[in-house]
């Protein structure tokens, strides 16, 4: 039996970014919150040590600071033909795990989505007509809109210190930004990041061909900035250690950075590590949750009491609590009934690799987020008639790192071992570098998330399945915008190209990106979602779900800008909203 | 709405809670309120896996571990290999830690073979697959090379017993398959030649010199626009350099 705790007027589970954001907003609402954390405490000073941080073995192979697949993990198989099998090591994408979440060990680069994105199938159905979107793909309408979330994406790229250039201010096209992006109420806090070489002959080069480059936008820091919330960051050093790794220097965006320094100071907030929350807990009448079920490192059980339950634990684990809690109804992909489970997708990346003679890189002069990016083939950017799908790609050149345990390219052919292996590893490790085609996903009936009926957490709980593979709407998406790529490799004249095209199967070996969405999706239609706009529970309206959940299907861009417009826009939805009348803000 | 002062004192006057809650250290459930916790010195600092001895290997395995990591990178007119590197040595620390028993893996049964898409779905741990297959090795070497083990085989002899091995051609006895050996000894040899000499592998920073990689220096402001400029300066690693060691 759980031991009964003091209720509390919200509690929250996990504390990674979205945690952190909501628990800021509400305790300054002056609600009384707790956050409720599977992982340890983590933080700058102790846990990501400048002295060690920089750390390829420990962090970046042994993956120190992520989920362990031995606490939690999932089943994977392609498709409902398959039986799927325990990921046992994660390889395609990696959760995160401690406070601060994936939060810690990001890249940093922070996109808002194109407001096509948000009306994705009535804009298309406006433009192509219903029937150049393909069969197969359940593509909705999120159920807000981009003019809705735009003072909540300019209040977390403030919060989190973002480096870019704005290429459309209140509608005006301004030189040096992104032309195709939707029109921002105020630039990016902070300049572009310098730029390093190879995503400078990447600008060169694509803008010779005719396309439109910008500095990618950052959340590693250009120059010193301090947020809305008084806390400062430090000016990015390059150091090459992002992804994977807690960043030593206040430089990268993170809860620990941004958030948590105020947050926790609030005496009326409190923070719970190392206890995982097992399930949200209902009332008799099912659609009133009475807070949660959690259980320490010792093993005991405790019951925390909320009146207000909001689930924070990142989009894949976000889905597998409403499952395990039975909230909402579990999506089944042969009646096409049901909604928690439904439209996962994830992220279409192809990639183009240039080996260069007599060029220097150094490719270790790297941050996450450090690049050039061109948007003239994402999303709806170009006419997609005759072109046989829907959807796009960003093209980055956003070369991350040189540690060399992972990144060490060697053409094609090369031996994996010996002399030859060992010239090849030499002389390409300065003189080659990637782009990549970051492509839309959209979802289909198959593609889904459910309870595996065999594999089991330490626990005793039903693991959650993923079933996906690659659409060919995707497949042929990827293709065309990875020859766009190939023209701009070309316009750099390297000694050799090899293009890597994504295909199906899709493999959860490989990483590809921690880009996991949907499953928990908003809408209009609580037949066709989880959510309602403002990321509130169709079923049980005390319980909020933030997170890439959310997507309806995913675009070429990676998620957290988004993530984070969603939190602010929620918060503010229940602050403003919801406090004053506790129940649904959206009439089903 | 409840009362935070009140969860505070029933915090405070449980002892069970104070147990559970109330802890510093970095393991064990706790609770942390009113400001950010920040104890000096209780980070997770790495430990230094060098010293001698074995921890795992014993003496005839870490010869023949030796022997092929000394084939899979040798020591060649670029410079020293695998071998130099002391990467035999990183295998037998990483195989006595948190990875020689794949601790950090979701390892519960049932066991099945699935796609490669699937990932790796194999119940062998590292110490049964270092353990069996330098075993199977062996008995693979003595049976097609007259009597003679993987020690004692001419370098392109035993070239060509790791390109069986890698192709799947040689057929190893026991429950370790010799490419899933082969596999690992590759991937593990890598770690050790291009991971931190912390770690009793890349010695003197030979696989960071072979590349260019200057290690850990954490700030490149300097260089970041002197496009197409080798980077200057030699390579640090956690420790720092041997010549900033004082000596005497
Ligand atoms: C390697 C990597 C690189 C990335 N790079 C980028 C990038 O460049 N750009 C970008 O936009 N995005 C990137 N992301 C994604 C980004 O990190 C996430 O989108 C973001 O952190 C999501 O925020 P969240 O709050 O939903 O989840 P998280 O930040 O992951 O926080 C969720 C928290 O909930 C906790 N939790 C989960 N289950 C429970 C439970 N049952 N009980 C208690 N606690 C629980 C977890 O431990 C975790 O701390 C990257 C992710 C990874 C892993």
């Amino acid at each position: 039996m759980a031991r009964k705790l003091p209720s509390k007027d919200v509690v929250i589970i996990g504390l990674g970014w979205t945690g952190a954001i909501l628990a800021n907003e509400l305790a300054d609402a002056g609600l009384d919150v707790v956050a409720i954390e599977r992982g340890p405490w983590r933080d700058t000073a102790e846990s990501f040590n400048v002295g060690y941080a920089p750390d390829e073995l420990r962090f970046a192979i042994r993956l120190d600071l992520f989920l362990r697949p031995a606490q939690e993990t999932l089943t994977f198989r392609n498709n409902l033909n398959q039986t799927a099998l325990p990921i046992r090591q994660f390889g395609s994408f990696l959760p995160g795990d401690g406070v601060g979440g994936a939060g810690v060990h990001w890249n940093g680069q922070n996109w808002r989505y194109h407001p096509t994105d948000f009306r994705l199938r009535s804009h298309l159905t406006e433009r192509y007509g219903a029937a150049a979107i393909p069969d197969d793909l359940t593509i909705q309408d999120w159920g807000v809109t981009y003019d809705e979330l735009e003072p909540f994406f300019d209040r977390f790229e403030k919060i989190a210190g973002i480096s870019g250039k704005a290429g459309n201010l209140k509608g005006a096209i301004q030189p040096g930004g992104n032309p195709f992006e939707g029109p921002r109420s105020d630039e990016y806090p902070l300049p572009p990041m310098q730029m390093t070489y190879a995503p400078t002959l990447f600008a060169e080069a694509a803008r010779s061909v005719g396309y439109h480059p910008f500095p990618t936008p950052s959340a590693n820091a250009s120059a010193a900035y301090t947020n809305p919330l008084g806390l400062s960051m430090a000016p990015c050093t390059y150091c090459g250690f992002c992804e994977r790794f807690g960043c030593a220097n206040y430089s990268k965006a993170s809860p620990q950075v941004n958030v948590l320094p105020v947050l926790m100071r609030k005496s009326n907030f409190e923070a719970r590590t190392d206890c995982e929350v097992l399930k949200i807990n209902l009332d008799g009448s099912g659609k009133r949750a009475t807070g949660v079920t959690y259980v320490d490192t010792s093993g005991e059980e405790w019951e925390q009491p909320g009146d207000l339950v909001i689930c924070c634990a990142f989009s894949l684990f976000n889905v597998r609590m409403l499952l395990l809690s039975g909230i909402g109804k579990p999506y089944d992909p042969a009646t096409n009934e049901g909604v928690v489970g439904r439209n996962y997708s994830y992220q279409t990346n192809s990639s183009v690799q240039m080996f260069f003679d007599n060029k220097t890189f150094n490719p270790f002069i790297a941050s996450g987020a450090l690049g050039q990016s061109a948007d003239d083939f994402n999303g709806d950017n170009f006419d997609h008639t005759g072109l046989g799908f829907i959807g796009g790609a960003g093209m980055n050149c956003v070369p991350t790192n040189g540690r060399p345990i992972q990144t060490r390219p060697v053409p094609p052919g090369t031996p994996n071992w010996g002399s030859a292996w060992k010239k090849a590893t030499k002389e390409s490790y300065s003189s080659a570098f990637s782009m990549t085609s970051q492509g839309s996903s959209y979802t289909t009936r198959g593609n889904y998330i459910d309870l595996d009926p065999t594999y089991k957490d330490r626990f005793g709980r039903p693991l959650m399945r993923m079933t996906f593979d690659f659409p060919d709407n995707d497949i042929r998406m990827s293709s065309y915008v990875n020859d766009k790529l190939l023209t701009i490799a070309k316009a750099m004249n390297p000694r050799q190209i090899v293009a890597n095209k994504t295909g199906r199967p899709y493999s959860v070996v490989p990483y590809s990106s921690t880009h996991n969405v949907g499953g928990a999706i908003m809408g209009a239609d609580p037949k066709t979602s989880v959510l309602n706009k403002y990321l509130q529970s169709w079923d049980v309206p005390n319980v909020f779900v933030m997170g890439a959940s959310a997507y309806p299907q995913n675009a070429g861009y990676n998620p957290t800008g988004t993530v984070g417009a969603l939190a602010y826009w929620a918060a503010h939805a229940i602050r403003t909203q919801y406090l004053k009348n506790p129940g649904p803000l959206v009439q089903a | 709405m409840s009362n935070y002062a009140l969860t505070r004192r029933y915090f405070l006057g449980s002892t069970t809670l104070t147990f559970l809650f109330g802890g510093v250290t970095a393991a064990g459930a706790r609770t942390i309120s009113g400001q950010p916790p920040w104890t000096a010195f209780t980070a997770n600092p790495p430990t230094p896996e060098l010293g001698n001895g074995l921890l795992f290997f014993i003496p005839s395995e870490f010869n023949t571990v030796d022997a092929i990591v000394a084939r899979l990178i040798p020591a060649d007119e670029l410079g020293p290999g695998a071998r130099e590197a002391g990467c035999a040595t990183f295998i037998d620390r990483q195989l006595a830690g948190s990875f020689g028993t794949f601790q950090r893996f979701y390892m519960q049964p049932p066991f099945a073979n699935g796609t490669p898409q699937q990932g790796p779905q194999s119940a062998n741990i590292p110490h049964v697959i270092y353990r069996t297959g330098l075993a199977a090795l062996d008995a693979y070497c003595r049976a097609t090379y007259a009597g003679k083990a993987f020690i004692a085989l001419e370098a392109a002899q035993q070239d060509a017993v790791l390109q069986a091995m890698e192709k799947g051609q040689a057929k190893f006895e026991g429950a370790v398959p010799a490419q899933q050996f082969f596999a690992m000894l590759l991937q593990n040899t890598r770690e050790g030649f291009f991971a931190d000499p912390l770690y009793g592998g890349n010695r003197d920073m030979i696989g960071w010199k072979l590349v260019g990689f200057p290690g850990t220096r954490y700030d490149y402001r300097d260089h970041v626009s002197k496009h197409n400029q080798p980077y200057p300066l030699p390579p640090v690693s956690i420790f720092g350099r041997p010549d900033w060691q004082v000596k005497g």
